[in-house]
């Protein structure tokens, strides 16, 4: 296991440099200036560019650059915005709210996600079957704002179950609706991932065997299947990581949740691209740090990965 | 950013897809896969639908006489639905019905430009890595895992603040750039697990020269996951494009989509929302017949689960 | 191992002692496929009694294993029905029984060994919990004593260094050691019966007699009934009592070992023994069967041997032939019986 480990985290440092430095290459090397790009058609006061140009140390070759703009980035540097502002004082106490979403929608995904999965894969071809992967798929069709504001619409102003925004009444009542909306998507592929993985497990000779050991049908599925079936949904569910991170920028910014996402969803309307920029990079470094553990969790749950 | 074995955006089944490949069964494979779809209502419902949006897309004049951004009156802007104007009106006046059927060519034209261009590079980088192994693989793979580091929403916001221009054909390459792992790694193991098989040794030890190999042997056989994963992906594509206009750094007006109406919809959702419901409508009937059409067609492959 | 028949009693009905151990009676087995019909087991008999091997020997597709596992009770219904028949053990009808009660049979009186034991066993739980399991659910032992009897059960079937192993995957085992675990986990609540579907199949030649020898070995200290399926007559010549011949579903021929070997009475048993290397008849001709099995989709008019048959008459595709007795203890299903039984062996 211990070498399973180690190797998982050397692999993942080149990933890690890589990623970051194809951000940093797609927004600082690309032809024109990127602090005026940054800025989008908003008018930039000419020394406040030539500030910025300094900051970001674009006069120097590229690697440098990104060698310099990730020292900063480790130690807690974000940048600065267009009026001499740090990025990280403008994140700092979001970060509670958005970790608080994420997790709220990821274990809401989790839980109900594969609960449906296992309904579905137990029957397969009847009518739960058909309700679960109609349902995902529909929930997969609609773009997340549109399903937003939706929910925001009928159960904040119509019904009024849950507050329509902000998060006055704390957790976790104001993050149980935007949990749900961010949650939803990966809440359909985990019930689908679980739903195949199962129905497959269950035709598998282990489970014949198990059948034969004379074990109640309850613990041949719970114990024997499910457990196989879980280990693609967990892989799955640590990629999800980067999509709830995405989402969270559309669906804070529908339900006014002061976070990270906010601020990037705000500062886009800005075009305050530093911010942005900043912001985002973070998100990634984190989605990648997520992945990471659940790489090493994978080879727990997963003995053959161990000896490969 | 590992290669754990699911990375596909839908995951399920293109491994499944997989076992039916083999070299006898090729022809047979997609005839069984045909009279199966052809007695599926599925198929012919998604089938149906993406004809019409096609046909919207193609020739927008047989749907209406009016050209985007035409004859809109400021005066009469967010207009409920009415026999004068089916749709309403949007917020600069705009008959909503006029702006909905021009949205349609640029959101299909994305999501299957960049559909097709991920699927070219997945088919070719693909094969060529799985096929010769060694470095070359090693070096794809590694870079398939960077670019796979990289969350779709945030990979695209983070790129598309900084670029120059967000018309149709730089978010185009911005989505290619971030869509093309999934399906270069289906590929990439497809090849792989048919490289090996019997009837490609034969062809090899009969003298066929790599190439040949490749084209008549491997590529034929190991195709089919790849090709399910790609109208899925269309539908995909079309929801992140949608995405992105709505945070603002996608299409930019005066460009009509579906995607652009329905993120200028947004602030107006509670007291005007036919604004939110045309576009949302056709363009989740869209989406959702793309991914139905793909789980169709995966399912008419998959010989296990009929 | 012994002391746990005691308490194994109380949860099954109590045995008839007169009855044989296992009693298949015209068993039949349909499968719908793709809205067809496919007749995999059609009226398939035989009795076994305590410390006997039957192999049940057949080409793949023969309904043998489908037949083992309605035995069993593990077939997935649907898309299999058993249609009729009956599967009587010590006497008491199992066919009928609902799950609860059916289950409490599984592993406990009839246990089964399975042909690939790499996916067989769970790949994510080690062997032992693997075999604990047994002790845990099914006589409730704890901790400790389901351990002790794991590494006590591992070493009667020969796996060395059991203790430390019992830690271990199945998938860091060697395809032999593997099928150990199976036959071990089989035999851990001492059933009456043991059914060995293709034991030795996937295994290396060398290994696949260490395998027989051991499951006949542990047969005779257990006093269990064995029922042996298989395709290959080599596995069959040297541990089984009798033979059941199945072709396409049905029982084409069954005799004392011995005298289906001298004295085959079916064409079809003929036409096997005919088709495999013996020592003894060392440079004859092989003659392999003409055809390939039929679709079981599809069966044959009559008999289902005779578009394969080499002495077929017309008579063959009209009637079916009824299991007639050409010996004491021996049967055969066909129009000719007597006259290939009496015929000298080729």
């Amino acid at each position: 296991m211990w070498r399973y480990a180690l190797r998982r985290l050397l692999q993942a440092v080149p990933v890690f440099i890589g990623t970051t430095l194809l951000i940093y290459a797609m927004v600082f090397a690309l032809p024109g200036d990127p602090i005026q790009a940054l800025a989008g058609d908003k008018p930039v006061p000419e020394n406040v560019l030539q500030t910025l140009r300094e900051r970001y140390n674009l006069n120097d070759p590229l690697l440098i650059q990104y060698g310099k703009y990730m020292w900063g980035l480790v130690h807690g540097d974000l940048g600065e915005n267009y009026t001499g502002q740090s990025v990280s004082e403008m994140l700092g106490g979001r970060w509670t709210v958005t970790a608080r979403l994420a997790l709220t929608a990821w274990i809401f995904e989790m839980v109900v996600g594969i609960a449906l999965g296992a309904w579905a894969g137990l029957r397969r071809g009847r009518l739960a079957d058909t309700l679960v992967l109609g349902g995902t798929t529909l929930v997969i069709a609609v773009p997340v704002f549109v399903l937003g504001y939706t929910a925001q619409l009928l159960f904040g102003l119509h019904w009024k179950i849950f507050p329509t925004a902000g998060t006055d009444d704390g957790w976790p009542m104001s993050y149980i609706l935007p949990g749900i909306v961010l949650g939803s998507l990966g809440l359909s592929y985990v019930a689908r991932l679980t739903r195949t993985s199962l129905a497959e497990n269950l035709r598998a000779d282990y489970v014949r065997t198990a059948n034969a050991k004379g074990l109640s049908r309850t613990r041949v599925v719970g114990r024997h299947a499910l457990r196989n079936s879980l280990i693609p949904v967990v892989t799955y569910l640590g990629v999800d990581f980067g999509n709830l991170m995405g989402g969270a920028i559309v669906t804070e910014g529908i339900f006014n949740l002061p976070g990270i996402g906010q601020q990037v969803f705000t500062s886009i309307q800005l075009k305050e691209g530093p911010v942005v920029v900043g912001a985002v990079t973070v998100l990634v470094l984190i989605f990648l740090l997520v992945n990471l553990v659940v790489d090493l969790l994978y080879g727990v749950l997963d003995p053959r990965i161990r000896y490969e | 950013m590992s290669e754990g074995p699911v990375t596909a955006l839908e995951p399920d089944g293109a491994a499944a897809v997989a076992v039916a490949g083999g070299e006898i069964g090729r022809a047979s494979l997609w005839d069984d896969a045909w009279r199966d779809l052809r007695r599926r209502w599925v198929f012919w419902g998604s089938a149906a639908v993406l004809a019409l949006v096609t046909l919207m897309a193609a020739v927008p004049r047989l749907f209406t006489g009016k050209g985007p951004n035409e004859g809109c009156d400021p005066n009469v802007s967010k207009l409920g639905p009415s026999g004068a104007h089916w749709f309403g009106t949007d917020l600069a006046g705009c008959d909503y019905y006029v702006q909905v059927v021009h949205g349609a060519r640029p959101t299909l034209l994305i999501g299957v430009a960049v559909t097709l261009v991920a699927l070219l590079i997945a088919v070719v980088f693909g094969t060529l890595a799985g096929y010769y192994g060694g470095v070359a693989d090693a070096l794809i793979a590694r870079l398939t895992d960077v670019f796979f580091g990289l969350p779709f929403v945030l990979g695209a916001t983070v790129i598309l603040v900084a670029f120059p221009g967000h018309g149709m054909w730089a978010m185009t390459l911005v989505l290619v750039l971030l869509g093309w792992t999934t399906m270069i790694r289906i590929m990439r193991g497809q090849v792989i697990s048919v490289r090996d098989a019997d009837y490609v040794q034969a062809a090899r030890l009969l003298g066929a020269s790599d190439r040949r190999i490749m084209a008549r042997h491997v590529l034929p056989n190991a195709i089919a996951p790849v090709i399910v994963v790609a109208t899925l992906n269309v539908g995909h594509v079309i929801v992140g494009e949608a995405t992105l206009d709505f945070l603002g750094v996608g299409l930019q007006y005066p460009e009509v989509s579906w995607g652009l109406q329905l993120g200028q919809a947004k602030d107006f959702v509670v007291d005007h929302p036919h604004l939110l419901i045309f576009p949302g409508v056709f363009l989740s009937a869209t989406v959702l017949s793309f991914l139905m059409l793909g789980d169709a067609v995966r399912d008419a492959l998959d010989p296990k689960l009929r | 191992m012994t002391e746990a028949t005691g308490a194994k009693g109380s949860t099954v009905p109590a045995p008839r002692p007169d009855a044989p151990l296992l009693e298949v009676d015209d068993l039949h087995v349909r499968f719908r496929v793709r809205g067809q019909d496919v007749h995999a087991v059609n009226g398939l008999s035989y009795t076994l009694d305590e410390g006997e091997t039957v192999a049940i020997l057949g080409e793949s597709g023969s309904g043998k294993s489908v037949a083992a596992q309605a035995v069993m009770g593990i077939l997935d219904v649907p898309p299999a029905r058993i249609e009729r028949g009956s599967v009587k053990l010590r006497g008491t009808e199992l066919l009928g029984l609902p799950e609860r009660r059916r289950r409490e049979y599984r592993g406990d009186r009839v246990a089964m060994v399975f042909q690939d034991a790499l996916t067989a066993l769970n790949p994510v739980f080690t062997v032992g919990d693997q075999i604990r399991e047994l002790y845990r659910v099914r006589r409730g032992l704890g901790r400790k004593e389901s351990k002790a009897r794991a590494v006590e059960l591992m070493e009667r079937v020969r796996i060395p260094s059991a203790a430390r192993r019992l830690g271990d995957h199945p998938h860091q085992f060697s395809g032999g050691m593997r099928q150990r675990i199976m036959i071990a986990m089989a035999l851990a609540l001492e059933p009456d019966v043991l059914i060995a579907d293709e034991p030795t199949t996937a295994l290396d030649v060398t290994v696949q007699a260490q395998i027989m020898r051991l499951l006949a070995d542990l047969q005779d200290e257990l006093r269990m009934g064995m029922v042996l399926i298989t395709h290959d007559l080599g596995v069959v010549a040297g541990v089984a009592d009798r033979i059941v011949v199945m072709y396409a579903g049905s029982v084409a021929e069954q005799a004392p070992a011995r005298a289906l070997y001298a004295r085959p009475a079916h064409p079809y048993t003929r036409g096997l023994l005919a088709s495999v290397p013996r020592l003894d008849r060392r440079g004859g001709p092989l003659l392999p069967i003409g055809g390939a099995p039929p679709d079981p989709a599809a069966l044959p008019s009559g008999c289902p041997f005779h578009p394969r048959c080499p002495r077929a008459e017309a008579v063959c595709a009209a009637e079916r032939p009824p299991l007639v007795a050409v010996a004491p203890g021996h049967d055969a299903a066909c129009h000719f019986a007597a006259e290939v039984h009496g015929a000298e062996p080729e």
